[in-house]
């Protein structure tokens, strides 16, 4: 053991973590760069492309993530109060509610890898799948015209950001996991809780980035 | 008896540890699943050597091939595969960990008096990860080497057809960004939360203010790079259009992306380098280092200003002439804290005591090559000259001369200077001096003729060149040989040395940083008794007893445990 104190141990791991959430701040940042850049070169390509995503699923999704978030800070509050069953409660909890967003994302994804809805060059959707609302709005819009136009490129950022949160979801489901195999066992107590802790902070940021790509990608009308 | 010194004060005799962190337990197992940090930082020496000899095999390949303006050993293809194979190496592999996972990982915890970093498991994972890092890119040499220059610009190299090299490549720096990543957030994590009581951060030794700014570029900048290779590694594979002009990418985002690491990357780079300059010539001038905060702060000013510079790279890519302007004035701004250092060692050498062993000999080759180096990256900042030297030999002359020209130094320079403490064993002084005065006049002659030829249009990355040149090439090979033979030198009487070298007393150099408080090799739990805190530069402190039995701390301070120093 190569800390003094239990509470250095615990501050040490704390401060850890925090820079472990600086770099992914920085790595997602590219990410909101190309966004950026993008968005700012093709304004009307984001324009037609935010018709292809459902707000109502989106909107879901970002309920579900905040009441996970929820949880998990509530997860922490039970470790510290050595509150057992709470503890195993709200860890389960925040485990099924990544579940669920994951199982929306699921159906997201799938209905637009089925429409062609996706990146690069391999964007074509035929006009007859094009989103009813934009057909409403712009009527002589086609498949071939929105090809051209680069709608592929909207498509790898959306795949790319979302996908990469997606991952990052999956890694906090499997933390999760761990967490609540631990907690079984009895190994949190109010003076050792750094890894609820931790990993609540990481479920934060998670979360906080999802806040962000929901009215980026879905809200641009 | 204090600090952990294994000696007799009134003899001067000293006594060697039969059990330390090397024989502390045996077998292959005891290293590979080791959470010492000193084990570590051993396996990432010998690993980041194993990148350096494959790097230098590379290096001398290419300039023998420039031998001659036609073709000699080495087909265009190669020749394309070996300069891309030796930048790639060196970089990612050697310069960006070198120093401060192999030698940083050994010290840091030292010069805390801590037993060891803050977070061992994430140290030996950050092993591992380098370790797949290398043998990914052992697999692209096997699998047809890579021929897209280091930097791997799209189009050239995500554009192509889907190949396992360029798979591996973009895989390898991706996980390499992560165990630097890993190592920086576990140094600022050990600096800030394991300093022992009445060691302020202005008490630190420089070499951790240079980790320190080092690990703030590493966990800042580090992600950009994992993140742009990712997305270039995801793009070649699926073709998805970010980078990639023939599916609606822009080719100039990935420079922007990729220079945004690794212009500060040159400063993890050069950044420990400069740490082990400090701690090395204010020991070898027994003078307290001039300047502490100066040096210290400029560290700090250097990371800072090294993030907003990248555009430098780019003159010529097709960035707005506005935004050139603007990078090359912030370009010029680095030089301010990069000259501060430099002025602040000359004026620790003033009136010091110089006394000329090998890592002195290194240091000051070190003030001598960057100070070249640093000058004429001036040129290279301000735009006309800039686009006038593009890609010519005296880019290639520049980024060497600091990048090689120092670092490589100072990581020579640490190795012989932390040698005793590491291994326990002293290495030839003479063989010492002599390999120290090869390198130093390989680097000169091998970069100081490239410079002339690149002001005359020598091209970077040509296996063929006009015939007017050939002068020039052929000193500068015969310069990389002298560097090559150097190298071998000193690989041979530093492996000599484990085995016959004289065993090193606990402060052989009279350097007054808490590691030398401990025996040499250290115990496993790096100090027998808690080390007493001083200044890293109260040399006061220490007293000479002989020339085999080194400097011992003076009774008055193992007494008292207070340092004679007045000058913190």
């Amino acid at each position: 053991m190569h800390f003094d104190t239990l509470h250095q141990q615990y501050s040490t791991g704390k401060l850890a973590m925090w820079l472990f959430l600086g770099q992914e701040l920085l790595f997602f940042c590219g990410l909101f760069t190309a966004y950026a850049v993008y968005r700012g070169n093709h304004q009307e390509m984001f324009h037609y492309a935010h018709y292809f995503l459902d707000w109502k699923l989106g909107g879901l999704n970002t309920v579900v993530l905040l009441t996970s978030s929820l949880t998990a800070a509530w997860s922490v509050r039970c470790a510290q109060l050595e509150q057992r069953k709470g503890l195993l409660i709200t860890l389960a909890l925040t485990f099924l509610c990544a579940g669920a967003f994951m199982v929306v994302k699921y159906f997201e994804y799938s209905h637009k890898l089925h429409i062609g809805a996706v990146w690069g060059s391999n964007f074509g959707v035929a006009t007859a799948d094009l989103p009813p609302a934009l057909l409403e709005k712009y009527p002589n819009m086609t498949g071939e015209q929105l090809q051209s136009m680069g709608m592929g490129t909207f498509f790898a950022i959306y795949f790319c950001m979302t996908g990469l949160h997606g991952i990052h979801v999956l890694v906090g489901m499997g933390l999760y996991a761990w967490l609540f195999v631990r907690a079984l066992r009895g190994s949190f107590n109010r003076r050792y809780y750094g890894a609820v802790d931790n990993v609540a902070l990481y479920w934060h940021i998670v979360d906080m980035i999802w806040i962000f790509l929901f009215p980026l990608l879905y809200l641009i009308g | 008896m204090a600090g952990g010194i294994v000696e007799k004060p009134a003899s001067g005799e000293v006594i060697h540890p039969k059990v330390h962190y090397l024989n502390a337990s045996k077998g292959l197992k005891s290293w590979l699943v080791t959470l010492d940090h000193k084990r570590i930082a051993i396996m990432y020496l010998v690993a980041v050597s194993v990148a350096l000899l494959l790097g230098g095999f590379w290096a001398v390949l290419l300039r023998t091939e420039l031998l001659g303006p036609r073709d000699m050993i080495l087909s265009n293809d190669w020749y394309n595969r070996a300069f891309t194979l030796h930048g790639a190496v060196m970089v990612f592999l050697f310069i960006i960990p070198g120093i401060p996972a192999s030698l940083g990982n050994f010290i840091l915890p030292m010069q805390l008096g801590a037993k060891d970093l803050a977070l061992p498991r994430v140290n030996l994972m950050s092993w591992y990860l380098y370790v797949i890092g290398l043998v990914f890119f052992l697999a692209v040499l096997f699998l047809g080497g890579l021929d897209t220059g280091w930097t791997l610009y799209p189009p050239y190299s995500s554009g192509r057809d889907i190949q396992w090299n360029l798979i591996l490549s973009y895989s390898a720096v991706f996980i390499l960004g992560f165990s630097s990543i890993l190592t920086g957030l576990n140094f600022i994590a050990t600096m800030h939360k394991l300093r022992p009581k009445g060691m302020s951060m202005y008490h630190m030794p420089l070499f951790l203010w240079a980790l320190y700014a080092t690990s703030l570029i590493q966990v800042l900048a580090t992600p950009v790079v994992g993140l742009t290779l990712g997305l270039s590694l995801v793009e070649h594979m699926f073709k998805i259009g970010i980078f990639l002009p023939q599916y609606g990418g822009d080719p100039v985002m990935y420079q922007h992306f990729f220079w945004f690491y690794s212009h500060p990357a040159v400063y993890i780079m050069v950044l420990p380098a400069m740490g082990v300059q400090s701690e090395v010539i204010a020991t070898f001038s027994r003078k307290h280092v001039f300047g502490y905060k100066a040096i210290g702060w400029s560290s700090i000013a250097i990371a800072a200003i090294g993030f907003i510079v990248w555009g430098h790279h780019m003159f010529v890519s097709g960035q707005s002439p506005t935004a050139g302007i603007i990078f090359s004035l912030l370009t010029f701004f680095v030089a301010i804290p990069s000259a501060i250092k430099v002025f602040n060692w000359v004026a620790t050498l003033y009136k010091g005591s110089i006394d000329f062993k090998s890592p002195m000999i290194y240091a000051l080759s070190f003030i001598y090559l960057f100070g070249i180096g640093g000058l004429t990256g001036l040129f290279l900042a301000s735009i006309a000259t800039n686009v006038h030297l593009h890609d010519t030999y005296f880019i290639i002359a520049h980024f060497h001369m600091v990048m090689v020209g120092s670092v490589l130094t100072a990581f020579l320079g640490g190795v012989h200077y932390w040698w005793p403490k590491m291994t326990g064993r002293m290495y030839n002084e003479t063989l010492g001096r002599i390999a120290a005065v090869m390198v130093f006049i390989g680097f000169n002659v091998t970069f100081m003729p490239q410079f002339v030829a690149g002001t005359r249009g020598m091209p970077r990355r040509y296996a063929n060149y006009l015939d007017e040149f050939t002068i020039f090439h052929q000193i500068s090979t015969i310069g990389a040989y002298i560097l090559g033979a150097a190298v071998v030198l000193q690989a041979g009487y530093l492996i000599h040395s484990l085995f016959k070298g004289k065993k090193a007393p606990p402060n052989p150099w009279g350097a007054a940083s808490l590691e030398w408080q401990s025996t040499s090799p250290p115990d496993f739990h790096n100090f027998t008794e808690k080390p007493i805190v001083m200044g890293a530069y109260d040399f006061e402190n220490w007293e000479l007893v002989s020339e085999d039995a080194g400097y011992r701390l003076k009774r008055e301070v193992v007494e008292t445990g207070k340092s004679l120093s007045k000058v913190h």
